[in-house]
């Protein structure tokens, strides 16, 4: 698997992560070098397998719909760069 | 008082339980240690809070009311979520970041009487195997090649508790294994590591990387202190959806030094063309010494041993780049103002996250990505299954596994860095255990030709925390591991 430039930048726009044009074709190269070595999973046979989705036999939780824990403002604020009573303040989000 | 850093947590606790000292003095002589320190093991030492639950831990002892760990001091590794205590991740993603919350591990610890002496150094959001890639400047490993000064790395990602508890700065300290991560870096500073079985240490409180592979260990120099550490951090906790209900039993008591008639398999796929002959020596000295013992040896395959680290390198960086996805510095931690709200977060997570970590998150991005999901991600979980297979065949005709922990000793600081995969290589014994969730430990049991130590791993059933105890013990008895490292506290 090789990846070209295009694929790399439109990575990089899902994964939300800024990449300077120059560092794209560097990266392209260095992501299709792990990728090509994760090729050889094609060589095992998984034609009757499930996919794991839990590593040890568990069963999920079941729990008493009830409120257990909250009102806990302060402590969810405390680390907001900025605030307004009880709420967070973030950038404008709708244009 | 250097005398007191040489101490292993059973001894301390010994020593505080009979007042010959004091937790005060204890952890001061810990202290005192770290602020000398030139390993750079340590992102943060506490000595405020460390002071405080000392003093506590020494009127509880005085009116006899002292808990199971009380007075003992133990390094945290920084992924767990402390209270009050700024926990970085070895990110800068994270800056001024201050949990308002205590993970489950670390509360349970310090009900037990445990104090908090700091936060150690790691691999940034624990993705490495050197320790190098924390933004707070690499550890070094406390072990130097013979007649050389040439810095190596811990390993890691867990370097920073591995190398602090290998050169005295804490008798113990707690780490987290998603490929290798408590594991390769005891092998590497010559202590102890065990990564329980998945499920057994609550996963709340830690920053997450890869979420169906982490899990929480303790790290110590000798096999009692980690049955110990283990007892006290282990258990069933609702706040972690995937915590085990499953009774731990005492594990202090699993240490009987008997293996008589115990199976030990040999798994023969682990035999890898390139391996030093050192370790293979090692490899076969551990046989003999657990044969020795009265354990029967049987050879054993995992056929999909050489697919674990492909597999893995699909879906810890899937789980990762989903768990980091939160990082986008609007409510917490670092931000880099953009043009607009995408180009916000882009900048934010370009300047916050290092070189791999970006590398992870984009390969996980992809995997994840429409039209690639069923050929990487669903395919690397199908063949996941297949390598728990193979275990859950081996383990129907044997009782534990003995492996290599690593296939080489510390290398130096920036080697492997040019060529991910070779750093990823470093965990070719230890990510098999964690992709089928079994308990593993590291046993120092030697040194390298260039005198640096080299671990055994010992792999069990799942739940069967116990027998590799019991297993490990035996190992480190035979082993007579007493090599220290140049670089320590308090000298000899």
């Amino acid at each position: 698997m090789s990846l070209d430039e295009a694929t790399v930048a439109r990575i990089a726009s899902l994964a939300r992560i800024d990449v300077p044009q120059e560092e794209l074709a560097p990266l392209a190269g260095e992501l299709s070098h792990i990728l090509g070595w994760i090729e050889q999973l094609g060589e095992v046979d998984t034609d009757d397998v499930a996919p794991m989705t839990s590593v040890v036999a568990m069963r999920l939780a079941w729990r008493d719909d009830r409120v257990t824990d909250g009102d806990k403002a302060e402590a969810i604020l405390a680390n907001a760069p900025a605030r307004q009573g009880d709420y967070f303040v973030v950038p404008r989000v709708v244009e | 008082m250097t005398a007191l850093t040489r101490l292993s947590l059973t001894e301390a606790r010994a020593g505080l339980a009979a007042k010959k000292i004091s937790a005060r003095e204890l952890v001061q002589a810990h202290l005192d240690a770290i602020e000398d320190d030139r390993l750079n093991a340590f992102i943060l030492a506490t000595p405020e809070r460390a002071l405080a639950m000392a003093e506590v831990s020494d009127r509880r002892i005085a009116t006899g009311d002292a808990r199971p760990l009380e007075g003992l001091p133990v390094g945290v590794k920084d992924l767990f979520c402390t209270e009050g205590i700024a926990t970085t991740a070895g990110s800068r993603i994270l800056e001024g970041f201050v949990p308002p919350y205590e993970s489950t591990v670390t509360a349970r610890l310090w009900n037990a009487g445990g104090v908090l002496i700091g936060k150690t150094n790691l691999d940034e959001f624990a993705m490495g195997s050197s320790t190098v890639t924390s933004y707070f400047r690499p550890t070094v490993n406390p072990w130097t090649p013979a007649g050389s000064a040439v810095p190596l790395v811990p390993g890691g990602s867990s370097g920073g508790s591995t190398a602090a508890v290998a050169a005295r700065l804490c008798p113990a300290a707690i780490g987290t294994d998603t490929g290798g991560s408590i594991r390769q870096p005891a092998a590497f500073c010559g202590v102890v590591g065990m990564k329980p079985t998945y499920g057994r240490c609550s996963r709340f409180g830690i920053v997450a990387f890869a979420s169906s592979l982490d899990q929480a260990g303790p790290i110590t120099r000798t096999v009692a202190d980690c049955a110990l550490l283990l007892q006290h951090m282990a258990g069933y906790d609702p706040q972690d959806s995937t915590s085990a209900d499953r009774p731990l039993g005492d594990l202090a008591a699993a240490l009987t030094g008997d293996v008589r008639g115990l199976r030990v398999g040999i798994p023969q796929e682990y035999r890898l063309d390139g391996t030093p002959p050192e370790i293979a020596a090692l490899w076969q000295q551990g046989i003999d010494w657990l044969k020795a013992a009265g354990c029967t040896i049987a050879e054993v395959s995992l056929p999909h041993t050489r697919y674990a680290l492909p597999a893995y390198y699909i879906v810890a960086p899937a789980e990762a780049s989903s768990n980091l996805a939160r990082y986008d510095g609007m409510r917490f931690g670092l931000r880099v103002e953009g043009e607009d709200l995408l180009d916000t977060y882009a900048r934010t997570r370009a300047a916050g996250f290092g070189q791999e970590v970006r590398r992870r998150v984009m390969i996980g991005t992809y995997v994840l990505s429409a039209g690639y999901r069923d050929a990487y991600y669903i395919k690397a979980q199908k063949v996941r299954t297949r390598i728990l297979q193979d275990f859950e065949r081996v383990f129907e005709k044997v009782d534990v596994l003995l492996t290599p922990t690593t296939p080489n000793a510390a290398f130096r600081i920036g080697e492997k860095m040019d060529d991910p995969i070779q750093m990823y290589l470093n965990d070719v014994f230890t990510v098999p255990a964690n992709l089928a969730g079994l308990p593993g430990i590291s046993v120092p049991a030697g040194l390298s030709a260039d005198g640096l130590p080299l671990g055994l791993q010992l792999i069990g059933r799942p739940f069967d925390e116990a027998t590799v105890l019991r297993a490990a013990g035996v190992l480190e008895e035979a082993a007579g591991f007493d090599a220290l490292p140049p670089r320590r506290a308090g000298g000899a």
